[in-house]
């Protein structure tokens, strides 16, 4: 299967050109047409800057330094700026945590869909304005011919998240970006935006790439995880391997900081990670994880931080396998969610 | 109080500069314009300090074989129609003036910012009384008011270190107070409440200092207009009685020879234009800094 | 430890917000509708136990929170700290109460006084209210910070250069500074990473452990609570739906919302890897 999305040794730089300060080095990941992707990683991973990059979105002063983005065969990195301006209104679309500040407060919800319409698509100004509605029936929203007169601030975190979705797939794009598009949300709206890109993901056969710090959230929509610390992809592989079988120290200590709602009344005390990640302005040599690292060992300074194959699409950064034989948990549940 | 006490006196745009670079990576985190404003004014504070040192003649000494005569290496700014140096009397002038617009600056500041923080903390009546009060003072012609205070006191510096505190305190009141009523419900301030701690040292030691720097930038501005203010009463011949100088009454003596000798009123002149541009780049600069340092 | 006396009773507590008015009601004078954040919210926090306190946003935890150390005035009901009327003191009284009832926020940058160092700001606490140890200053910011589990070497740091584990730490330890009884924590951990938020955890439970501190632990996400807390009350609306013994709440649940709730908790389902 060909990769729709393909990231390769992507570099996000700050600062000047002399001394950069590296955010993003050398991501790679893929993202197969119609495959939910997760990308994991806690604050400073870098995570939602390799999302925002395949839009060429990186806020300044940040930059891409170096890397390839491939959207189906084509150089994003190379676009002009009219292609670019094409690539985002047909073929990509993004949602972001904060749906309130993406929305314009003086305008009405309609107007703003059919805006988007008429610029992106070309749609007349009586159409667009009917289209408008009928997105919003078709991201759930319930009486949304009245629902598409209100003003952003007359809905709720929910609903807004809902016209950004309606907003970024008004035109079937095959990718969709989502940017912790449920951490503002409460659990209850959560689980429903998440139902609804998956159900779109279904219905469309639309690409998700969906950043998340949450563990729950991912196990909840994603075919693929993709785990990033400091700048790197540290690992990745199926849910199912990753949850169960995971092979680089961070992913596994990461899982195991999760609280859970079945040690409830018990006692539980979780191990976390020791430490802290390491600034920008620090330069590890070998693992970044090395300093955090229960299993760290002689040698650890000096690996490359490329990704070695574990298993069928299962790939880690730890070339010490602390882990290995030790996994393969025979009670994968991985998706018996959904 | 003599000029020098007040000069040689931590002067605020100092402190200003300090509190900022312990907070935001060294002076090089200012914005360039910041810094070349600091740089102007730290000159014109220099030079108005050492002005004994460096006029080459008394403020006040006549020299009838040299009337009138045009800027040269011996008369700097050349000479008023008393043959009195220009240079030396802006230089004794600028000392005198400065001196007045920071005490009339800086003695408000710190009363405006505790009545606002204090209005803006309590809320309720007290905030009511305060905000209306600021709103009369605010609204009240500030020049009339000045002169008003002149016309009781007497012309020369007096009125105008009583007039301007007068009103000014509520400039900074209703800045402080504003900032206050956003600060009160921030989680820092909650949780002085929440420590049990007293709300005197709410306000004086947790909402204070990070009311200052608003404030302060704001001053920049507010010393500007009062120099102008001061140029202006002294123009009129409300300001510092002859013969001793102030930046307005040399402009205001050099007028009826300007066309013959334009030197006199266009060189001092130029001073106070100086001092509001470096004020100016000063202020924007810091709030440039204020918005992208984002402390809250 | 089901007989004992409640070190905090909260009883009927009820605070009303008014919904702001608009320019034409305000004119006209007519009251503006009230909305209800908090209704007749009862409960005991008893020594040495986490009580969660459950709920998504908008449903009055946080108002209720700040209601008990009356950082918001209640409009009604009882709040007593070991017997001591909450709502009738005053003055030197309160402050008193106050540092009895220590609270944690949950952004702790913003909690901190940006200006104030570490050592400053634990030492001030110290200061105010006369705790031992106050008089030697470097001693009593070595042990607050001994408390929580940073070394000595912050306490000159200013919040901006700490992590945010470190800052909610700091925090903690300046609550803690205070000698209280009961801790009131709004959302502590919610906004710090995974890894962090687990070491914290283990934090509170220590404290309530070794110090014997009672906590009131105000969460969105169910699953910390479920860890942290031998207690938890569900909130909905501004009223309590449902209070009992986490395992038993979790476990079996009685009230609609509750269940609804912990059905739209995404859980990661798969086994835990060894290590």
């Amino acid at each position: 299967m060909t990769a729709l999305l393909r990231i390769e040794g992507l570099r996000v730089e700050f600062g000047d050109g002399d001394a950069p300060l590296v955010a993003v080095d050398g991501a790679g990941l893929s993202v197969a047409p119609g495959e939910v992707v997760g990308l994991i990683g806690e604050s400073g991973s870098g995570k939602s800057l390799t999302c925002r990059s395949v839009m060429r979105l990186v806020p300044r002063p940040g930059r891409i330094a170096a890397g390839e983005i491939e959207f189906d065969g084509r150089d994003v990195l190379a676009m002009s700026a009219q292609e670019l301006r094409d690539f985002r209104a047909h073929d990509a679309g993004m949602i972001y945590q904060d749906p309130f500040s993406s929305l314009n407060p003086v305008y009405r919800i309609r107007d703003q869909i059919a805006e988007t319409l008429r610029v992106n698509l070309g749609v007349g100004k009586a159409d667009a304005r009917a289209q408008a509605v009928e997105l919003l029936d078709g991201v759930g929203i319930r009486d949304p011919e009245r629902r598409a007169l209100s003003y952003p601030h007359e809905l709720s975190g929910g609903m807004r998240q809902r016209v950004m979705i309606a907003l970024a797939t008004a035109s079937r794009p095959r990718l969709l970006l989502a940017d912790e598009p449920t951490t503002a949300l409460d659990v209850t709206t959560q689980a429903q935006i998440l139902a609804l890109l998956l159900r779109l993901r279904a219905e469309r056969a639309m690409a998700v790439l969906l950043v998340s710090h949450d563990f729950g959230v991912i196990a909840q929509v994603c075919d693929r995880v993709v785990v990033m610390y400091a700048g790197h992809v540290v690992e990745t592989g199926p849910l199912a391997a990753l949850y169960t079988n995971a092979q680089h120290p961070y992913t596994r200590a990461l899982l195991e900081s999760v609280p859970e709602l079945e040690s409830a009344g018990r006692r539980t005390r979780r191990p976390g990670i020791a430490g802290v990640p390491p600034e920008l302005t620090e330069v590890l040599p070998g693992c970044v994880f090395k300093p955090r690292c229960r299993h760290a060992q002689p040698g650890c300074e000096a690996i490359s931080m490329a990704l070695e194959p574990v298993s069928e699409g299962h790939e880690t950064a730890c070339p010490v396998r602390p882990f290995a034989g030790t996994g393969s948990a025979p009670t994968a549940r991985a998706g018996a969610q959904r | 109080m003599s000029a020098v006490d007040v000069l040689g006196a931590p002067g605020p745009p100092p402190v200003e500069t300090a509190a900022w670079r312990r907070r935001a990576r060294g002076l090089r985190g200012l914005p360039l314009q910041a810094k070349i404003g600091a740089g102007i004014l730290a000159f014109l504070v220099l030079v108005a300090l050492l002005a004994p040192l460096i006029a080459p003649y008394g403020q006040n000494q006549l020299d009838f074989d040299n009337i009138l005569s045009a800027p040269s290496p011996s008369h700097l700014f050349g000479t008023d129609s008393t043959g009195r140096d220009v240079f030396s009397r802006t230089l004794y002038a600028l000392r005198v003036d400065l001196a007045i617009v920071v005490v009339v600056t800086y003695i408000p500041l710190p009363i405006g910012v505790l009545i606002g923080a204090m209005a803006g903390y309590f809320g309720g009546i007290v905030d009511s009384v305060v905000a209306r009060v600021i709103d009369v003072m605010i609204a009240f012609p500030f020049f009339v008011l000045v002169i008003a205070v002149i016309a009781v006191v007497g012309p020369g510096v007096k009125g105008v270190l009583i007039g301007v505190p007068i009103v000014a305190w509520a400039l900074y009141a209703r800045l402080a107070r504003s900032e206050m009523l956003v600060m009160r419900e921030q989680p820092f301030m909650l949780a002085t409440t929440a420590l049990g701690y007293s709300r005197r040292r709410a306000i004086l030691r947790h909402a204070v200092p990070n009311l200052m720097r608003p404030c302060l930038i704001y001053s920049t501005l507010d010393m500007v207009v009062n120099l102008l203010l001061l140029a202006s009463l002294a123009y009129l011949g409300l300001g510092a009685q002859p013969p001793n100088a102030e930046l307005g009454s040399i402009v205001a003596d050099g007028q009826s020879t300007l066309l013959t000798a334009w030197w006199v009123a266009t060189l001092p002149g130029l001073v106070v234009v100086l001092f509001g541009v470096g004020a100016g780049m000063l202020g924007d600069g810091l709030s440039d800094g204020r918005l992208r340092g984002g402390v809250q | 430890m089901t007989d004992q006396l409640p070190l905090l009773r909260v009883e009927g507590v009820m605070k009303e917000f008014g919904l702001r008015r608009t320019a034409s009601e305000r004119v006209a004078r007519s009251a503006a509708e009230a909305h209800r954040a908090v209704d007749d919210v009862s409960f005991a926090l008893r020594r040495g136990e986490i009580l969660g306190l459950a709920g998504e946003s908008g449903s009055g935890k946080t108002t209720l929170a700040r209601c008990i150390v009356r950082l918001i005035e209640p409009d009604a009901g009882v709040i007593e700290l070991d017997g001591v009327d909450v709502r009738a003191a005053s003055g030197p009284e309160l402050r008193e109460l106050r540092r009895r009832m220590q609270m944690v926020f949950q952004d702790p940058y913003a909690s901190l006084n940006p200006r104030m160092t570490v050592a400053t700001a634990l030492l001030e606490v110290g200061r105010v209210h006369r705790r031992p140890g106050a008089e030697n200053g470097e001693q009593f910011v070595r042990d607050a910070l001994e408390r929580v589990h940073l070394g000595p070497g912050i306490a000159t740091r200013r919040p901006r250069e700490l992590s945010g584990g470190q800052r909610q730490r700091v925090a903690i330890a300046r609550a803690l500074a205070a000698g209280p009884e009961v801790l009131i924590a709004d959302e502590p951990v919610s906004a710090l990473d995974v890894s962090v938020q687990a070491q914290l955890l283990n934090l509170f439970g220590d404290l309530r452990d070794e110090l014997g501190v009672a906590i009131l632990f105000v969460a969105h996400q169910l699953a910390v609570i479920a860890e942290i807390a031998d207690r938890v009350a569900v909130m909905n609306r501004g009223r309590l739906v449902e209070v009992g013994e986490t395992a038993a709440v979790f476990g079996n649940p009685q009230d609609e919302y509750t269940k609804a709730l912990l059905a739209a908790h995404p859980h990661i389902r798969l086994s835990r890897v060894a290590s």
